[in-house]
C-alpha cells in the first residue's frame, strides 16, 4: 500500500522577485518497507520533494503514485484524508499544537479519525511508554525538552499506524543521544512493522542508518546508493 | 459512516482547541470581551430606555384619549361639541362592550366650557364621567392631592386640576361657575362647589380637564341621556386590532368606532420608528464592533498559521479548519453577550423605580411623555439584540476562517 | 521626530489589513458622527424656528408678572409708543405689540371659549408666518378695523365663512363687560390642527377698544436676525427699557422653556449613543495597539539594547496611533461632510417623519446643518479618544527588559 512512485516532477517558486527552482524532472520510485534518506544542501529540494509525496504541495507537473493510486490530482480534502489515515509527518520543530497536552497531541489525529474515547485513551497512553514518555502524558509542549517534543510527535506519528511515515530534519535540533534514540525507533518501526519511511535529513548521523541514500542538488537528483 | 462524516465529528477537540486557544493571548481576548460587553450592554439599555419613553408617550395618549377604542357620533372629532352627541349604547353594542376582552367601557360628556372663579376665567374641557368605570379607564385616584372624585354619576362637585386651581385663585371648597352651550345654542350655566383637586401627570391636561358627574351635566346641558363619547379598553395596547372589528360592527350610523391608531397615528407612528429605531441602533454598534472582532480573529490566525501548517500536514480538511476558528469566534461572542446581558440587567432592574427626568419635565411633556422614565425591558429586543449579535457575528467571522482554512500548508508551515 | 513618523507610517504599512480595519472602525463612526450631528443640528434649528415664527418670537418684553400668572390685569402701559421707540432704537421692523384677552366667541349656531390676540396688522407678519398662511380672504386692513382672523377648522367648527360675523363676549381690563361684533376677514390654515382651531386673532386697536386697555398690552415680539444674535439682542432690549422698572424681557428659553428641554434631553441621550461608539473604537485602538506592540517584543528589546530610548520607543507607538487616527478622521470626516452636505440640500427624510412634522408643525424632511462644529465635534473626540487608548501600550514599554526580550518568541 506504499509503494511510491514519482515521475517527472516538476516546481519553482517565486521568492520576491527570483524565481526558484524546487523540482527539477525528479523521477524516483520507492518500495513499501524501504527506508530512505534524502540529503542534499538547503534548498536542494529535499523538503519540496517530501512536501509533494506527502501531498502537502503539488508540483507543476509530473505524476505522483502512492499504493496505485495517482495523488497529484486528487483534491484539498482527500489529500487530507490520505494524511489522516495512511502518512505520519514529523518536522524538525514545532511539531505539537501548543495547547493541547502530549497525550491529546498523540490522540488528536484518532479524534480527527472519528475513534471511540476509551480506544483511543488505551492506544496513546501505550504509544507514550514505548517511547519513553511515561508520566508526561498531561504536560503541554511547552514543559518539555525537545527530544521529548519530538518523541510525542513519533508517538502521534506512529499512533495511528500509517504505512509511511515522511519525516523533515527531524533530529536538527537534538543532542546526539537523543538523535540516536530517535533514530532507533525508526528503525524498529521500519523493521518490525514494515513502515516505508522517507526522511530528509543533511545529519551525518542519520544517513548512517539509511538502507537507501538519495542525494539531491538544485533539484534533481545526482546520487541513489543502497547501502 | 462515511469517511466524510467521520471527519466531521469531532467536534470534541475542536471545541477544546477553540476554547483553548481563545485564552492563549488572554490580554486580547479579555479586551475584545470588554468591547463586546460594553457593546451588548448598550445596545439592551439604550433601547430599554428609548422604549421606556414609547411606553409611557403610548400609555399617556392612549389614557388621554381615554382607552384603546372610542365611540362618537362621526362629526364629533373634526367639532367636539354638544351638537354632535349621541345616544346611549344598545343592545346590539351593549353585548359588543360586554366582551370578556374588554376590561372596563364607560359613557362621559366631554364639550368645551369656560369656568368662572371669582377671580378669572378660562377655557376648559367639560367631563361628564361616570366615576367607577371612568378609575377603571385611567383616572388614577391616588392623583387627588386634596378633597375627593366624585361620587356617583349625580355628584354636585367638580374636581379641577392643581394648576386650574391656582390660575383661577379658587380652592377646595369654594364655588365656581361653569358655562357650556345646549343643543339649542343657548348658554347653559351652574355653579359647582370644588370637592377635589388632582394632579395631572401631563400639565396640560391638569389646566384642561374638569371633572363633573354624567348625570348632573346632561340635566344642566339639557341632554337627556345623550352622550359624547364611549371610552373602551382592554388594558393592552398591542391587542386592540384583535377584538375591534366586533365593537365596529355593533356600532351603527352615525356612530362611529374608532381605534386608538387611528384615532391618534402619531402614536401608532411613533411605535413603529422605535422598531426601526431599535434595529439600527444595534445595528451600528454591532458593526462598530466588528471591525475588532475581525481584527482579533485575524490577528489570532496568524500567529498561529504555522499551526494551521501543522494541523493540515496531520490531516484535518480545510472545514474542519473553518470550524474550529468560527467556534472560537463564536465562543468570544456568547461570552461576551452573556455579560452583556448580565450587565444590562444589573444596570435596568436597579432603575425599575424610574429615572426623574424633571429637569426636562416640560420638554419631555410637548413629546407626550411624563418627568419620570421607565426603562422598559422587552424579552424581543433582547432577543433581537443577542440574535444579531451571533448571527452577524459569526457571518463577519466567515471571512478569516474561510481564509485561514484555504491556508497553503506549506507557506505555512515554512512561517515563523 | 520626523525619523518616527517615518517609521510609524512603514510599521503601518506592515500589517496593511490590521491597520485598514482600525482605520475602518474610526472612518466609520466618524462618518456617522458627523452625520448624525449634523442632522440633528439642522432638526433643533428646524424645531425653534417652526415653534417660534408661528407666533413666539425670539425675545418678548412683558410686564414682570405676566409670564408666570397670564392674567389679563397683568398687562403694561404705552405699549404702542413703546414698540415705536425700540423699532427707531434698533433699527427693525421685525417688533410688533400683542393683546391677549379671553372671551366667549359665538356664531350663528355655535360659540366657544377662545383666547383672542391684538396685533398690529403692519408689523404682526414680521414676526410671525401666520398672516402668510391666510389661505381665504385676506389679512386685516386697517389697526382699528371690526375684523377677526380665525384658523381654518374653527371656521369650520363655528359653520361661518369669510364676511360672516361672531360676537364677542368677555371681561375688560377694569373688569368690566367687554362684548363686540367683528367680522370674518380671513382663515388661516396652518396645517397643525391645534393652532388652527383655537388661535383666532384681532387688529390691535380694536382690541383695545374692546377690552377697554387704553393704552396697555400684554407682550413686544422682537424677531432677531439669527440664533445666535438673540442673547445680546436681549442686552440691548433691557438696557432700552431699563427706565421702567415693572418691565422685564424674556428670551424663547424662558417663553417656551418645553422647547429647550425637548432639545437638551435629545442631545442628551444623542450623546450617550455616541459616548458607545466612541468607546467601542477606543478598544479597537488600544488592542490593535497592544497586540503590535507585544509581537515586536523581541525587535524593541534589540532597539533598546543597541541604545534606543524607551521615549522613543513610546514616541513610535504613539505616532502610529497618531497617523491611524488622522486616516480615520480626514477621511471619516470627508465622507461624513459629502453625505450631510447632500443631504442638507435633499433633505432627509425617515418613515415617521411625516406624521411627527404634521404634530410638530414641521416641514417633513430635515435639513442637517453643516458647520465646523457639528463636522468636527465628534471625529474630534475620537481623535482624542484613540491617541488615549494607546497610551498604555506605549507607557507598557518602560517596562521592557532588553535582553528577556531578545529572547522572546
Amino acid at each position: 500500500m506504499s509503494s511510491i512512485i514519482c515521475k517527472d516532477l516538476c516546481k519553482t517558486f517565486q521568492q520576491g522577485e527570483e524565481i526558484i527552482t524546487g523540482l527539477n524532472q525528479v523521477s524516483i520510485s520507492i518500495e513499501k518497507g524501504d527506508f530512505v534518506c534524502l540529503s542534499g544542501p538547503s534548498g536542494s529540494g529535499k523538503t519540496t520533494l517530501l512536501n509533494a509525496i506527502g501531498g502537502l504541495d503539488k508540483p507543476d507537473s509530473g505524476e505522483i503514485i502512492i499504493g496505485g493510486i495517482r495523488i497529484d490530482n486528487l483534491g484539498k480534502g482527500a489529500l487530507a484524508d490520505m494524511r489522516l489515515h495512511n502518512i505520519g509527518f514529523v518536522f524538525q520543530a514545532y511539531n505539537l499544537i501548543p495547547v493541547l497536552t502530549a497525550r491529546e497531541n498523540v490522540e488528536f489525529v484518532m479524534q480527527v479519525s472519528g475513534m471511540p474515547t476509551s480506544e483511543r485513551a488505551e492506544k496513546s497512553m501505550k504509544i507514550l511508554k514505548e517511547v519513553g514518555l511515561e508520566g508526561m502524558e498531561e504536560r503541554r509542549p511547552a514543559q518539555l525538552s525537545g527530544g521529548q517534543q519530538q518523541r510525542v510527535a513519533v508517538a502521534r506519528a506512529i499512533v495511528s499506524q500509517p504505512t509511511l511515515i515522511l519525516a523533515d530534519e527531524p533530529t536538527a535540533n537534538l543532542d546526539s543521544v537523543t538523535a540516536s534514540q530517535l533514530m532507533g525507533l525508526f528503525v524498529e518501526l521500519n523493521q518490525h512493522h514494515n513502515v516505508t519511511f522517507v526522511i530528509s535529513t543533511h545529519d551525518v548521523r542519520v544517513m548512517k542508518y539509511a538502507k537507501r541514500l538519495i542525494r539531491m542538488e538544485d533539484g534533481k537528483i545526482i546520487a541513489d546508493e543502497s547501502q | 459512516m462515511s469517511q466524510h462524516t467521520k471527519a466531521l465529528l469531532p467536534s470534541m477537540v475542536i471545541f477544546t482547541l477553540a476554547w483553548r486557544n481563545l485564552w492563549r493571548n488572554h490580554r486580547r481576548t479579555l479586551i475584545m470581551l470588554s468591547a463586546i460587553t460594553v457593546g451588548v450592554w448598550a445596545m439592551i439599555f439604550m433601547t430599554s430606555l428609548l422604549r421606556g419613553m414609547v411606553d409611557d408617550m403610548l400609555y399617556n395618549g392612549i389614557r388621554h384619549l381615554p382607552g384603546e377604542v372610542q365611540i362618537h357620533q362621526h362629526n364629533y372629532r373634526d367639532d367636539p361639541s354638544i351638537n354632535n352627541s349621541m345616544s346611549p349604547p344598545e343592545a346590539k353594542l351593549l353585548t359588543a362592550l360586554n366582551m370578556p376582552i374588554v376590561k372596563a367601557w364607560t359613557s362621559r360628556i366631554k364639550v368645551p366650557a369656560v369656568i368662572a372663579s371669582e377671580r378669572d376665567s378660562r377655557g376648559v374641557i367639560l367631563l361628564g364621567v361616570d366615576p367607577q368605570s371612568e378609575v377603571k379607564l385611567g383616572f388614577d385616584l391616588d392623583s387627588i392631592s386634596s378633597g375627593r372624585f366624585l361620587q356617583g354619576v349625580n355628584d354636585n362637585g367638580i374636581v379641577i386640576g392643581a394648576k386650574l386651581a391656582e390660575r383661577l385663585e379658587t380652592r377646595l371648597g369654594k364655588r365656581v361657575v361653569i358655562m357650556s352651550q345646549d343643543p339649542d345654542n343657548n348658554i347653559a350655566d351652574r355653579g359647582f362647589r370644588v370637592v377635589g383637586i388632582y394632579r395631572g401627570k401631563l400639565a396640560s391636561q391638569e389646566e384642561m380637564n374638569v371633572y363633573a358627574g354624567l348625570q348632573t351635566l346632561q340635566k344642566m346641558l339639557k341632554l337627556g341621556n345623550q352622550i359624547s363619547e364611549i371610552a373602551i379598553t382592554a388594558e393592552d395596547y398591542r391587542n386592540t386590532h384583535q377584538w375591534f372589528s366586533t365593537i365596529e360592527n355593533a356600532t351603527e350610523a352615525p356612530q362611529q368606532a374608532m381605534p386608538w391608531y387611528e384615532a391618534d397615528s402619531y402614536l401608532s407612528t411613533m411605535m413603529v420608528t422605535m422598531d426601526g429605531f431599535v434595529l439600527v441602533w444595534i445595528v451600528v454598534v454591532f458593526m462598530t464592533l466588528s471591525f475588532g472582532l475581525v481584527n482579533t480573529l485575524i490577528m489570532a490566525v496568524f500567529e498561529r498559521t504555522r499551526e494551521i501548517g501543522l494541523m493540515q500536514s496531520l490531516g484535518m480538511r480545510p472545514a474542519l479548519i473553518l470550524y474550529q476558528i468560527l467556534i472560537e469566534s463564536f465562543l468570544l461572542l456568547l461570552i461576551g453577550l452573556v455579560a452583556g446581558n448580565l450587565m444590562a440587567l444589573l444596570t435596568i432592574i436597579p432603575l425599575k423605580d424610574g429615572i426623574d427626568i424633571s429637569e426636562v419635565a416640560q420638554g419631555m411633556e410637548m413629546m407626550g411623555n411624563s418627568s419620570v422614565l421607565y426603562p422598559a425591558l422587552k424579552m424581543k429586543d433582547m432577543l433581537m439584540a443577542n440574535a444579531i449579535v451571533i448571527v452577524l457575528g459569526l457571518l463577519t467571522s466567515l471571512l478569516p476562517a474561510w481564509h485561514a482554512s484555504r491556508l497553503n500548508p506549506v507557506e505555512a508551515l515554512s512561517r515563523n | 521626530m520626523n525619523i518616527t513618523l517615518r517609521m510609524a507610517w512603514r510599521n503601518l504599512w506592515r500589517h496593511k489589513r490590521r491597520t485598514w480595519l482600525t482605520v475602518g472602525a474610526m472612518i466609520f463612526s466618524n462618518l456617522l458622527l458627523v452625520f448624525m450631528i449634523s442632522l440633528q443640528f439642522g432638526s433643533y434649528r428646524m424645531m425653534i424656528d417652526n415653534t417660534l415664527k408661528t407666533y413666539t418670537g425670539h425675545l418678548q418684553v412683558q410686564q414682570k408678572k405676566y409670564n408666570d400668572d397670564q392674567k389679563m390685569r397683568n398687562s403694561f402701559d404705552n405699549i404702542i409708543a413703546l414698540t415705536k421707540k425700540l423699532r427707531t432704537q434698533l433699527n427693525s421692523n421685525k417688533i410688533a405689540a400683542r393683546g391677549i384677552a379671553f372671551a366667549m366667541t359665538s356664531s350663528a349656531t355655535r360659540s366657544y371659549g377662545l383666547q383672542l390676540i391684538g396685533v398690529e396688522p403692519e408689523f404682526e407678519p414680521n414676526i410671525s408666518n401666520l398672516p402668510g398662511l391666510v389661505r381665504q380672504g385676506h389679512y386685516f386692513s386697517a389697526n382699528d378695523a371690526q375684523e377677526i382672523i380665525i384658523g381654518r377648522v374653527l371656521a369650520r367648527n363655528l359653520d361661518v365663512t369669510i364676511g360672516d360675523e361672531l360676537t364677542l363676549l368677555g371681561s375688560g381690563l377694569d373688569g368690566s363687560f367687554s362684548a363686540g361684533v367683528v367680522k370674518v376677514a380671513g382663515i388661516f390654515e396652518t396645517g397643525n390642527n391645534d393652532i388652527d382651531r383655537s388661535m383666532a386673532q384681532l387688529p390691535l386697536g380694536y382690541f383695545q377698544s374692546l377690552f377697554s386697555m387704553h393704552k396697555q398690552g400684554h407682550n413686544i415680539a422682537i424677531v432677531a436676525d439669527s440664533l445666535a444674535q438673540v442673547n445680546t439682542l436681549q442686552n440691548t432690549v433691557s438696557d432700552l427699557i431699563a427706565d421702567r422698572k415693572e418691565l422685564v424681557v424674556l428670551d424663547w428659553n424662558k417663553l417656551q422653556p418645553g422647547l429647550k428641554q425637548a432639545i437638551q434631553a435629545d442631545i442628551a441621550s444623542a450623546w450617550f449613543m455616541y459616548a458607545v461608539l466612541i468607546v467601542l473604537v477606543a478598544f479597537s485602538v488600544l488592542n490593535t495597539q497592544l497586540m503590535s506592540v507585544l509581537e515586536r517584543t523581541r525587535e524593541f528589546g534589540t532597539m533598546m539594547a543597541l541604545g534606543v530610548k524607551p521615549l522613543r520607543l513610546g514616541s513610535l507607538i504613539i505616532s502610529e496611533a497618531f497617523i491611524m487616527s488622522s486616516l480615520g478622521l480626514l477621511i471619516g470626516v470627508a465622507l461624513g461632510t459629502a453625505t450631510a452636505y447632500y443631504m442638507s440640500i435633499e433633505g432627509f427624510a425617515y418613515p415617521g417623519l411625516e406624521e411627527m412634522a404634521v404634530k410638530f408643525n414641521m416641514s417633513d424632511r430635515i435639513y442637517p446643518e453643516v458647520s465646523l462644529l457639528s463636522i468636527f465635534i465628534g471625529p474630534g473626540i475620537v481623535f482624542l479618544s484613540s491617541l488615549l487608548a494607546s497610551v498604555y501600550p506605549a507607557v507598557r514599554l518602560f517596562f521592557l527588559h532588553p535582553v528577556s526580550a531578545m529572547r522572546a518568541v
